[in-house]
């Protein structure tokens, strides 16, 4: 026995050997040995953006599976999806899984990017690092935006007539690049085999590079340390080893994420209250529209604050003007730590975030 | 310079070259006049039949009742129909003016309408859908005959279907024959026992028609495509355009019916025993809903009454196939719905049971329909597809129910290993502090 071990201990020393010599692995061993997390009230909050990646993981493998089966175009995506969820051996649970994680992913970035956003864990030397998790976020829901069409069901029809509609608002190119959104001036087959280009090759791409931007940030720049450390002795911050203590809560919470999301997509396939994707029926262009044409949850906000804007503000369209709001609001927010000028009195405005919170209830509510 | 002597000779030389020239005052003066004779013009020539009937006659006199009937609505005045020139004011004078026709007698009103209705020319400058042959068609009619030629002046007539002064567009809800409106217009006179007392017919028929299956979808649904009493009877002649008599119209509408009716053996059969064909089972007016029921060898299925099992036929065998069968399709469409309704509540995907749960039904449907060959080959055909269907959709179902259970054992499973595997893990950081 353990002249076994020995041997297998001996395998993998000879082996770690063999790529040290090649690829230099060591050093990264020894950064990551003396990598530490502070430890303190809010360490909960580090796990979050970890979930996000997780749940990203499962969002790539489930996509593949899928991909498998799925078929662009207007007479074949429907036709595609239902023979997934209904003939394919555990296709349901796929796609149930894939719909799940994408909406939590969704809402896990969310969570992680306030935490970040109320703890200033974006102040200097962060300001990049914030930059590219507003961008993943903005990737994600162009993610959730061009995957929601591609069941070409009557929901996601009318849905994505509303979303790519705005594109028209803007002035001078607002009708060409609608055009270009759409393939044409209307939702079709065309739209499909955009948005379908668009999730499984240009923003898988795009989002690849910007999370490994993101992830060199983290790990050269470690965890961010709270506000109130600032100027506290060393002998009173706490900390804990990256590796491999942090690690191994990161996938206790990944295993719990993996239970949970096994739960809902088993017990809940089609979603479960205003969050959910029945495949319903095959989009007709001819049809008249559902009574209710509502988007994601995650859109909500933007959706019902465009809806109460008055017809005109000022000499400018209603649309439009929501448009240009929400468009500097973005930019700002993404600024916040260049614009950002008291961190330090530890001043946070919440503004954006119960504005969100407001609309997205009411946009429910409402309905 | 000197004023011109005209007729405004008295004014000013500077006033006189503005004067107007002769020309211009004959013209001024022609249209004063025109300003004053225009209304004493359009005075004489309104209806003067309206301007003085509406003095003498209440909210229910025919010069009120007229401007909701069709005619008046389509610039027809009182003078089209009745003559004489409505330009006059004295009562007398109108009578005396040329084509007068006063107020025809209820002998004279089908000849009265028909002078336009029967005229193709003139219907068709003014409505050219409309057919010119009501009088011929009528002449054909029960009440045609009996006015013609008995002089009975207790039948109906053009009016008394289509009022007198309010006759409305069949297509609008506030007319007499508007679709719903017909069995009610009908029973005006065929459901009144003292009116029809001396014809020696029914007049059970109305309410008779509320209870059935037409009457119901009719006048309860407002389902204006369920059959009235003109559809059967027809609207002014004997029998519906391409019948014989009125038992076979029912083949209008349930064709597939009289279609295998017509190829049965109860073709002859009815036709030899002068049996009003439907109507022999399904009776007149009192149509129900047909019932499962109605077919088979039990004393309240319709087969019975003719039929019986030492009748020397073996139409008693043929009764009892139909009715299994009937009964065998309606119970596995039963078993199957009641599994997939299982599956359904389960959240299973059931979109292609649902669908060929539909083709059962549609089998069921057409298995109804074939009774009417009264015989077991085209019943057994559609009735044998309706339970192969209902059969899949009930196994299917179950293998869904089952699928259902097996996802969360193996969840149960999966949740069960990820737990202790998330237990290991939480153990291992607990030692490791």
């Amino acid at each position: 026995m353990s002249h076994s071990t020995d041997s297998k201990t001996g395998l993998a020393s000879r082996g770690y050997t063999w790529l040290d010599q090649r690829f230099k692995i060591s050093a990264l061993v020894d950064y990551m040995g003396h990598k530490v997390v502070p430890v303190h009230g809010h360490s909960i909050f580090y796990y979050l953006g970890g979930i996000t990646l997780f749940l990203f993981i499962v969002q790539v493998v489930t996509g593949i599976l899928l991909l498998m089966y799925y078929r662009p175009g207007a007479d074949s995506a429907y036709e595609s999806v239902r023979f997934i969820v209904s003939e394919v051996t555990f296709g349901w649970l796929i796609r149930a899984l894939h719909s799940w994680s994408a909406n939590l992913m969704i809402l896990f970035a969310f969570l992680h990017m306030f935490t970040v956003y109320f703890t200033h864990a974006y102040r200097k030397p962060r300001e990049l690092t914030w930059l590219s998790g507003v961008g993943l976020l903005a990737l994600g829901l162009g993610f959730g935006f061009s995957g929601y069409l591609l069941p070409w069901n009557e929901l996601a029809f009318f849905a994505t007539r509303v979303g790519t509609g705005m594109v028209g608002a803007i002035p001078v190119i607002g009708d060409q690049l609608l055009i270009i959104a759409r393939g044409g001036e209307d939702v079709t087959g065309a739209t499909i085999g955009r948005f379908f280009g668009l999730h499984v090759a240009i923003l898988p791409a795009l989002f690849t590079v910007m999370l490994s931007v993101h992830l060199i940030f983290v790990q050269r720049q470690g965890m961010s340390e709270p506000l109130e450390w600032q100027g506290k002795p060393e002998s009173e911050k706490k900390y804990q080893k990256f590796f491999p203590n942090f690690l191994y809560r990161d996938l206790l919470v990944w295993l719990v994420a993996l239970n949970a999301l096994a739960l809902l997509a088993v017990l809940f396939p089609d979603g479960v209250g205003a969050i959910h994707w029945p495949l319903g029926t095959k989009a007709d262009p001819f049809a008249p529209p559902p009574l209710v044409i509502r988007p994601e949850w995650y859109f909500m906000f933007a959706f019902q604050a465009l809806k109460m804007l008055p017809a005109h503000v000022l000499f400018v369209e209603g649309e439009l003007f929501g448009i240009i709001l929400f468009t500097i609001g973005g930019l700002i927010w993404a600024l916040v730590p260049f614009l950002d000028r008291k961190s330090q009195a530890n001043q946070r405005s919440r503004l954006f975030f119960w504005f969100i919170i407001a609309m997205t209830i009411l946009g429910y509510i409402l309905e | 310079m000197k004023a011109q002597g005209n007729m405004f000779g008295s004014l000013t030389l500077t006033r006189a070259r503005q004067m107007p020239s002769s020309a211009e005052c004959y013209a001024r003066l022609l249209f004063v006049m025109l300003i004053v004779l225009l209304p004493v013009w359009s005075y004489a020539s309104d209806d003067n039949c309206l301007t003085c009937h509406k003095d003498w006659e209440d909210d229910t006199g025919p010069s009120h009742l007229i401007t909701r009937d069709i005619h008046f609505q389509n610039g027809f005045s009182c003078s089209d129909c009745h003559g004489g020139d409505a330009a006059l004011d004295d009562m007398d004078d109108v009578r005396k003016s040329t084509g007068y026709r006063g107020v025809p007698n209820h002998l004279q009103v089908p000849d009265f309408c028909a002078r336009c209705h029967s005229d193709a020319a003139y219907m068709r400058s003014h409505n050219p859908s409309l057919p010119t042959d009501q009088l011929d068609k009528y002449k054909t009619s029960v009440h045609g005959q009996r006015l013609f030629g008995q002089r009975d002046v207790k039948v109906a007539n053009c009016v008394s279907c289509h009022s007198v002064h309010q006759i409305g567009d069949g297509k609008l809800p506030h007319s007499s024959t508007y679709p719903a409106n017909v069995p009610v217009t009908c029973a005006r006179c065929h459901a009144d026992k003292q009116y029809m007392a001396e014809y020696n017919i029914s007049t059970s028929q109305f309410d008779d028609f509320k209870q059935s299956v037409h009457g119901i979808a009719l006048l309860q649904r407002n389902d204006l495509g369920a059959p009235a009493c003109n559809d059967c009877h027809s609207n002014h002649g004997a029998a519906p355009p391409g019948h014989e008599s009125l038992a076979a119209v029912c083949g209008n509408c349930h064709v597939f019916q009289m279609e295998l009716y017509d190829k049965s053996p109860h073709k002859a059969a009815f036709a030899e025993n002068d049996f009003p064909m439907c109507e022999t089972c399904h009776s007149n007016h009192k149509i129900e809903k047909p019932q499962d029921s109605m077919v088979g060898t039990s004393d309240n299925a319709v087969c019975a009454n003719c039929h019986s099992a030492d009748d020397g036929t073996r139409a008693f065998g043929v009764a009892d196939t139909l009715s299994s069968g009937l009964g065998r399709l309606v119970n596995a469409r039963s078993q199957a719905k009641s599994v997939l309704d299982e599956a359904m509540a389960k959240g299973m995907l059931t979109t292609n049971e649902e669908f060929m749960l539909g083709e059962a039904d549609q089998a069921l449907i057409q298995a109804r329909t074939a009774v009417h060959a009264f015989g077991t080959v085209e019943f057994m055909t559609k009735a044998e597809i309706g339970l192969a269907k209902a059969d899949t959709v009930r196994v299917n179902s179950k293998a869904l129910i089952d699928d259902y259970y097996f996802r969360r054992k193996g969840l149960a499973i999966a949740t069960l290993f990820i737990t202790i595997v998330a237990i290991g893990l939480y153990l291992k950081i607990r030692r490791l502090g």
